[in-house]
């Protein structure tokens, strides 16, 4: 059962371990890569879903009748194009925050925060 | 040109953001920004009486047919959602223009503008399609430039305070997009109310649980449902004055509509509300998120962050009216999606008047604040007997129904929790009146005039409007009946 | 004008009035004859709708449909037709008094006192109108609203702290308790207009009913019923004016007035003592009087014992309608208006006491009465009246209760209403008999400069006064007018009886 779904296997071991560096991590640019990690594994569940057993790339052609789903791909695509964006406004908040606190570690902003009112 | 409608709706603000890029003279941009939310109101004024009178609309993108094709569905939910996001977004304009000027200077508003029309094209896009990828999509266009709207608060909290929404914000994207593969894993199709027939044909599979799970948690983190509301009273106090004000009228309704959409249209009632035990998990959730959020309101200082704590408390008598999934709970919760809109929004105005001339919103400042700026305290404190259920104001009506739904259940001490929390509304707002009427003027105080009447002006139109919707109650309520009516009893 | 539009007008024109009041801020003289105009129009106003309700008819008007199935509508009845005429004549004569006394006392904020005022005797006759509880209850709710800024009218600490407390119970028991219940009767019986004979019987059994009663009486925390009176002492922070509007014109009487309709058109006298679930109400009232009487005797402040006296004879009125009689109806009706003319003149003496002489304890006023004739006189026959004795008005309200107590087979209350009118004596007549009889305190100069004689003292401020020899008046005649309350209520004690 295991090598029989071990794609999804390692759908949930990206998931978790991309949730657990946004929670543990206080860089802050690490959770932005833990973010992405989070995401990435959305991607391969997509494309796991779109491959049929025996299929073959979505292109007709003769002698083939069974083939892969090309919609998921779409769909991951578009999701990619969101998780870039987000990355980038992401970076560029990250940008900023390093001139306004002068770090980027969560828990020492959180110590400025806190003097500040 | 009128069977484009639904479309337009979406499109034309979409259009206006590069434009407002390009537009970069003075503050014309606020003026390509006005003429689109303007334009999206009437259109969507028109829908909604196209609605009304012919029933749902739906509208094929592109010509091509659903289910593969991506379908717009008007019906009465999202027309009146629509409704209030373009009427929210047309009356804050005319106030955006000097406060967006003052807080952020005039060179670079074009910026502000252009995230302000990609964030009203996302709203509109999530209430009019009837695809669910298509839904995420929007979702995410929405998210994000709400995303570089909060942090363009003068603050520099409002950095970390975007920085925070944008990863949990994304977490629950990720989580709606988990939630809409696994259903399109289990169905096939991506077309909302194709996934209705389909789903009720394969019932609650395990994938489908999956996917209800997912889903659920996803939309509950946009809508700030306790406990997935860390994001918002940060984003809300140190945000501009006119984001918080949008934000707090449209991002969570619109994220309530998504629930609705997906609860009622997608899963039917059976699934969500028998078969999974939906309707406990909610309601005990919407009643922790009514006293906790409210009992945390009184204790804050900065006004606006005691605002963000009692709309989570407004969010949890709406998600509380859906749990009772009964015609007067979703009644309720849908008429309250209207009343808090215009209050929450009025009176997050009335906020922005005070920091446009004070600076500051923080409850020791503003002593005797009732005597140097009449108006605008007159309006805060209307607002605020809105937020406790006065009756002759738009609240009340809400609370009603939202008692009558509870007791039609025979879930009458939700009833009675309901009304408790609004007492604890009176005392935050108490804590406003004190200030602003009991205390004297400090004697080093500043001499302040009343705001301008440009920002005067939106902030009474929407507080009146609250008092002229508690007493003349006809447009929400009809339209919120007849939504109940079309979400729970046919599902279509 | 039709009595429709009498009814309209009769709300609308105290609010008119708020307006120009406002406006006139900086003419006081002005703006104190805009409020007697427009007192005397609305007394006007009330009285043409006098005859139609007298004739049997009940004029009605309906505003706007509020939700589908309700709508915000009025119509007269002879209570509220009582009520009204009550508080639209007080209020002119408060407003003689007001003049008198906030001059006098040189209160600020005068125009705040006086416009608030006026909004809440339109909120008065809202209520006073109400066709259905929920009319009743917006009218309400906007009374407790308008008479805040009156309890907190001098911004001091204990104003504010008088104000949250004022605010808090009177808040907190109408959201938490009467609106509960006001939805639940919508939801059993789907309508929640006022009818002679009640809505409710038939739809709702016996603990049901029970608790039903239980959350309207304490949800109706204007009536002070015990536990929920704490607010009344607190609110007499409050200049005299506004606590003689609270607690004889305006707010306890609509609201002891909303507990007799709710009695009476709501539950149905029948239907209630039928269910014999209403006997805890008439013990909590019996108790509420008794006890806020040995209160009162303890208190040397005047105000406060005034304050716990009117908790008293709240309760009065509130047995009288849980008697469920057609005497003790009959008596509750009587009260309301025979309290009112007797604690406003109450009310006006010790207000007048503190603009001449500064004092507010009872124990300073030893031999006050030589000096101020008038003002104990008048209060004398206000004191008669709250006690009962003839030849003042409230001997008739204390017989029909007692008749109606007699009625109801509870003669256990009409010992109660006798010992309590015992305490009436003791707590009151004492102040008149050592206001005339006892020497006054000797002239002292001691070093806090607090000379406690009575030096110096003159009479009151002529319109106080004025005020006061009108309310003394009504006490008075009240006892020869009786048998016209009596006419005018007979329906409702029929409906009752």
């Amino acid at each position: 059962m295991f090598l029989d779904y071990f794609n999804y296997w390692i759908v949930v071991f990206l998931m978790m371990a991309g949730f657990y560096i946004v929670i543990a991590h206080d860089n802050l640019i690490k959770k932005i890569v833990g973010l992405n990690i989070f995401q990435a594994s959305v991607f391969v569940l997509y494309i796991s879903f779109g491959k049929i057993t025996g299929g073959t790339a979505p292109i007709i052609a003769e002698g083939f009748s069974v083939y892969s789903n090309p919609l998921p791909h779409v769909l991951i695509l578009t999701a990619i194009v969101v998780g870039v964006a987000t990355t980038a406004l992401g970076l560029a908040l990250v940008v900023r925050i390093n001139e306004a606190y002068g770090t980027i570690e969560d828990d020492e902003i959180h110590k400025a925060d806190e003097e500040e009112d | 040109m009128v069977a484009h409608f639904p479309a337009l709706l979406v499109i034309i603000p979409l259009i206006g953001a590069p434009i407002c890029m390009l537009v970069r003279v003075r503050d014309w941009s606020w003026a390509v920004a006005t003429i689109c939310t303007w334009a999206s109101f009437a259109i969507s004024w028109l829908l909604l009486q196209q609605v009304i009178s012919d029933g749902s609309i739906s509208y094929q993108m592109g010509g091509w047919a659903p289910p593969i094709g991506i379908e717009y569905r008007i019906d009465m939910a999202n027309a009146f959602v629509m409704l209030i996001v373009t009427g929210i977004g047309s009356v804050i304009m005319p106030y955006a223009r000097e406060s967006v000027r003052a807080e952020y200077g005039v060179r670079r508003v074009y910026f502000f503008y252009t995230s302000y029309l990609l964030c009203f094209c996302g709203l509109l896009g999530v209430a009019a399609t009837g695809d669910a990828f298509n839904l995420f999509v929007f979702l995410e266009i929405n998210s994000l430039a709400t995303y570089v709207l909060v942090g363009m608060g003068k603050d520099r909290r409002a950095l970390t305070a975007a920085y925070q929404y944008l990863v949990l914000g994304t977490i629950g994207a990720t989580f709606i997009v988990i939630g809409i593969g696994l259903l399109y894993a289990e169905t096939g199709t991506l077309n909302m109310y194709d996934l209705a027939d389909r789903i009720e044909k394969v019932g609650a599979s395990r994938t489908i649980g999956a996917a209800f799970a997912f889903l659920v948690v996803g939309i509950s983190l946009k809508l700030a449902l306790f406990p997935l509301h860390l994001w918002l009273p940060n984003a809300y106090t140190y945000a501009p004055s006119m984001v918080s004000a949008f934000l707090a009228a449209t991002a969570t309704k619109v994220a309530v509509y998504v629930l609705l959409r997906f609860l009622f249209s997608v899963f039917n009632i059976e699934l969500t509300f028998d078969v999974l035990p939906l309707d406990y998990i909610l309601a005990a959730l919407a009643v922790i998120a009514m006293f906790a959020a409210s009992t945390v309101a009184i204790f804050q200082e900065n006004l606006k962050r005691m605002l963000a704590y009692s709309s989570v408390a407004q969010i949890g008598y709406i998600v509380l009216g859906i749990s009772l999934h009964n015609a007067a709970g979703v009644t309720a919760s849908v008429l309250h999606l209207f009343n808090h809109a215009i209050i929450k929004g009025g009176m997050f105005l009335a906020l922005g008047c005070i920091v446009y001339r004070l600076g500051t919103v923080n409850i020791h400042h503003l002593q005797g604040i009732g005597r140097r700026m009449p108006l605008t305290t007159a309006a805060l404190v209307t607002g605020g007997l809105g937020l406790i259920g006065v009756p002759l104001t738009a609240g009340f009506v809400s609370k009603w129904y939202l008692v009558i739904a509870a007791i039609e259940k025979g879930w009458w001490p939700l009833g009675l929790l309901v009304l408790l929390s609004s007492l604890l509304a009176v005392v935050y707002v108490w804590r406003i009146v004190e200030v602003a009427y009991m205390k004297p003027v400090p004697e080093n105080a500043e001499q302040v005039e009343e705001a301008p009447s440009s920002l005067l002006f939106p902030t009474f139109i929407l507080i009146g409007a609250s008092i002229y919707f508690g007493i003349d109650t006809d447009l929400p309520l009809d339209a919120a009946i007849e939504t109940a009516k079309q979400l729970t009893g046919n599902g279509e | 004008m039709t009595s429709s539009t009498a009814i309209a007008f009769a709300i609308g024109v105290p609010l008119l009035g708020t307006l120009l009041i406002l406006l006139h801020k900086r003419y006081p003289n002005i703006r104190e004859a805009i409020t007697l105009g427009t007192a005397a129009t609305l007394f006007l106003i009330v009285l043409s709708i006098l005859p139609e309700v007298l004739a049997g008819e009940r004029p009605n008007l309906t505003f706007i449909e509020f939700l589908p199935g309700i709508s915000i509508a009025f119509e007269v009845e002879p209570l509220g037709m009582l009520f009204a005429m009550i508080a639209s004549g007080l209020w002119i004569v408060t407003t003689f008094y007001s003049i008198g006394y906030m001059r006098g006392h040189h209160e600020k904020n005068q125009t705040r006192f006086y416009a608030c005022f006026a909004i809440a005797i339109s909120s008065t006759m809202g209520i006073c109108f109400a066709g259905n509880m929920l009319t009743l209850f917006i009218f309400y709710e906007v009374l407790t609203l308008s008479t805040y800024p009156l309890v907190a009218h001098h911004q001091s600490p204990e104003a504010k702290a008088a104000g949250r407390v004022y605010l808090g119970i009177l808040i907190g028991t109408s959201i938490g308790f009467l609106l509960l219940a006001i939805l639940w009767t919508w939801h059993l019986t789907g309508t929640l207009d006022f009818e002679e004979g009640g809505i409710l019987s038939g739809k709702a059994d016996g603990p049901l009913a029970g608790i039903l009663l239980f959350l309207y009486m304490y949800g109706i925390g204007k009536a002070a019923l015990m536990p929920i009176h704490r607010w009344l002492p607190a609110a007499m922070v409050a200049p005299t004016p506004v606590s003689a509007l609270l607690h004889a014109v305006a707010v306890v009487k609509a609201g002891v007035f909303s507990v007799v309709k709710v009695i009476v058109y709501i539950f149905g006298t029948d239907f209630l003592s039928s269910i014999h679930h209403d006997d805890w109400l008439m013990y909590v009232a019996a108790f509420t009087l008794v006890a806020a009487s040995c209160v009162a005797l303890t208190k040397d402040n005047l105000k406060a014992r005034l304050a716990y006296s009117t908790i008293s004879q709240l309760s009065y009125v509130i047995l009288g309608a849980a008697l469920a009689t057609s005497a003790g109806v009959l008596g509750s009706g009587m009260h309301i208006a025979m309290h009112a003319f007797g604690k406003i003149t109450l009310f006006f003496c010790a207000g007048a006491i503190m603009v001449a002489s500064h004092k507010t304890e009872i124990s300073q006023m030893d031999g006050l009465g030589r000096r101020m004739p008038f003002t104990f006189i008048a209060f004398a026959i206000g004191a008669m009246c709250v006690i009962g004795l003839p030849p003042m008005g409230g001997s008739w309200s204390k017989w029909y209760l007692m008749v109606g107590s007699a009625d109801a087979g509870h003669f256990i209350f009409i010992i109660v209403l006798m010992i309590s009118s015992l305490l009436n004596v003791a707590y009151l007549l004492p102040i008149v008999g050592r206001g005339f009889f006892r020497p006054a305190p000797p002239e002292t100069n001691d070093g806090n400069h607090q000379d406690h004689s009575h030096a110096g003292i003159k009479e009151a401020p002529a319109f106080c006064l004025f005020a006061m020899a009108i309310s003394s008046a009504g006490c008075i005649a009240l006892f020869f007018f009786a048998d016209r309350i009596i006419k005018l209520l007979e329906p409702v004690a029929k409906a009752a009886g």
